[in-house]
């Protein structure tokens, strides 16, 4: 079995100027599913389309159209409620949450309030080695996205876009368990990283592909795990929800500024008021849109249009029997067969492809050396590049050649290093190259001992000083390595100069 | 539930339809002979009895994950009051 314990993390406290509090946060994660067309109709998800353009009559809520469910969308939501080890629910059904806005068409989002697909499940958080908060996961609905308005083209006009109208989106419903800043945003990178290994999202943020509302409440040390132990949301403070975030720099900002304006409210005596709020990054501040939350009586009802959503379990073992390796599974796999640190690991399970490089490489090689290259060499190189693992000149197995032949002796790690360049760059085989370009490591006494003799007779004032000081030898050693184009075994080198000197 | 003339007012305005003060009283009239109708469904006993959501018995229909639609700007947009360079255009909507 798999050691996935940990322990769980502090905290954040912050000082107000009477006491001190906590934080207490849950998020809403909007994740648009992957798919080729809608959750509702035959349209395209394609990002970048041309305006209006991957829209069908149904996403523009013409008279009399109906909508019908995208199967593998609901496959999608499956799959990720398996990821999160969450309950499927075999039935669920979807509401009407009704609003008007110039970028909703119909006047109403069809989401899931009553009945949501996916039950409670939870996401473990790492925040460190052998420390992770387990954020337990309240419900995944199933739900439309709205298009897009575009404010800025024109002064007395907006102009909207529906070719997002319609796109499904996976609402993942936290429960109030991030205590802190930090926590929020590695809460945001884990559901991603396994969104990104489910393939149900691509996870991309700055698109506005994976987004949160985030909801914060500060209470005084020992509320939180009265709530806990109780149940009881009225141990905790009054909270406050911040929309829209798409950026883990700017909800951890939002997070402890709004968290500090309800403390300076509370010790002034005065009371929070649950509402939404907006981030303003430019001036470092939440903004009250109760404006808009009055208008915000959604009138959730059954929609007419749509029966229950009914499926099997058979089908949900189909799914279930698909479901990749995840990324707590693999990271405590390659801890446990490759002998990799923590840290070792996290880097490398943060991305699937480059999970699956390295095993790829430490198939033909010493897992230890292989993790070492992957990560120091090649995705340094790459980064210089700018070029993700996918795009990689270098192969899997041209890179355990590398390794294979540092294993085997034949070349120095300084020589290493060139190779790895000439075969990033050129491409080839490892052992080929170092074979024609004479780049193989002497291990031959009898060359050593040749260059070894050269030096010392070229330099008898060195050897005078170097019996006087041994650790001068590390000069002598130097020189034959240059001589030698670093081709010479160093530890032999090392071995040799020692005792032509008699130290 | 009795409907009040503040209520006949905000659900109006929920609906985005104007109602003149005027006739807000013959509105909230309305709206409560209408629920009162509709309460006499209390009196069935519903013990025990799931609730219908269809009169049909049928499966909700899927559609495979292919794009079949879309493509027909001109049409979504022919009835648009203003449309330009491709978009919907509105009076402005900023928050």
């Amino acid at each position: 079995m798999l050691d996935l314990t940990y322990e769980t993390p502090k905290p954040k406290i912050i000082a107000g100027a009477k006491h001190d509090w906590e934080l207490v946060i849950g998020m809403e994660v909007h994740a648009q599913v992957s798919s080729n067309a809608k959750l509702f109709s035959g349209a395209s998800t394609t990002f970048g389309a041309e305006p209006n353009s991957n829209v069908a009559f149904v996403d523009a809520a013409m008279p009399g159209m109906l909508p019908v469910i995208n199967e593998f969308c609901v496959a999608q939501a499956v799959k990720t409620g398996l990821g999160l080890k969450a309950a499927i629910n075999l039935r669920s059904a979807f509401d009407r949450k009704n609003y008007f806005y110039p970028d909703q068409p119909a006047g109403y989002q069809i989401s899931q309030l009553y009945h949501p697909i996916v039950g409670e499940g939870e996401v473990i958080v790492d925040m460190g080695p052998g420390i992770a908060r387990c954020v337990r996961i309240e419900r995944i609905h199933l739900e439309q996205d709205a298009g897009k308005s575009i404010h800025d083209m024109d002064p007395a006009l907006s102009f909207v876009d529906l070719n997002r109208s319609g796109v499904a989106l996976m609402e993942i419903v936290s429960r109030p368990d991030i205590r802190g800043p930090e926590e929020a945003a590695a809460y945001i990178l884990k559901l991603r990283q396994i969104l990104r290994y489910l393939g149900t999202c691509d996870g991309d943020m700055q698109n506005g592909n994976l987004r949160a509302d985030v909801n914060v409440s500060v209470c005084r040390p020992g509320d939180y795990e009265r709530y806990r132990e109780t149940g009881d949301f009225s141990h905790l403070g009054t909270r406050c929800e911040i929309k829209n975030m798409n950026s883990t720099r700017f909800i951890q900002q939002a997070i402890d500024v709004e968290a500090r304006r309800q403390i300076a409210i509370l010790e002034a005596g005065g009371q929070v008021d649950q509402e939404t709020r907006g981030f303003d990054p430019d001036k470092g501040e939440t903004r009250s849109q109760r404006s808009k939350e009055e208008a915000h009586d959604y009138r959730y009802f059954p929609d007419p249009d749509l029966l229950p959503l009914e499926i099997e379990q058979a089908w949900v073992d189909d799914i279930a029997s698909t479901m990749p390796e995840l990324p707590d599974a693999k990271k405590a796999r390659f801890m446990g067969d490759f002998g990799l640190s923590d840290y070792d690991a996290s880097v490398l399970t943060a991305e699937v492809e480059a999970a699956a490089y390295f095993e790829a490489v430490a198939a033909h090689a010493d897992g230890k050396l292989a993790a070492n290259w992957v990560i120091n060499e090649l995705f340094g190189r790459l980064k210089r590049d700018e070029k993700d693992i996918a795009d990689s000149p270098m192969s899997p197995e041209q890179l355990a050649g590398v390794i294979a032949l540092i294993s085997k002796g034949d070349i120095s790690g300084k020589i290493a290093k060139d190779l790895f360049e000439i075969v990033y760059v050129e491409g080839g085989d490892p052992a080929k190259i170092v074979e024609e370009r004479g780049m193989k490591q002497v291990t031959d006494t009898g060359a050593i001992e040749a260059a070894v003799d050269e030096v010392i007779a070229a330099n008898p004032a060195q050897v005078e000083k170097a019996k006087a000081n041994p650790k001068l030898a590390g000069w002598f050693v130097g020189q034959v390595m240059k001589t030698t184009g670093g081709k010479a075994n160093p530890k032999a080198v090392n071995e040799i100069v020692a005792a032509k000197l008699g130290l | 539930m009795s409907i009040d003339e503040s209520t006949a007012a905000k659900v109006a305005s929920l609906a985005r339809i104007r109602v003149d003060e005027a006739d807000l009283p013959a509105l909230a009239a309305d709206f409560n002979r209408i629920l009162g109708f509709i309460e006499q469904l209390g009196e069935v006993d519903i013990e025990g009895v799931e609730p219908m959501v269809s009169v049909t018995p049928m499966r909700l229909k899927r559609r495979e994950d292919v794009v079949t639609d879309g493509g027909m700007q001109d049409k979504i947009l022919a009835n648009a009051p203003d449309a330009r360079e491709g978009f919907f255009a509105v009076p402005k909507v900023v928050e």
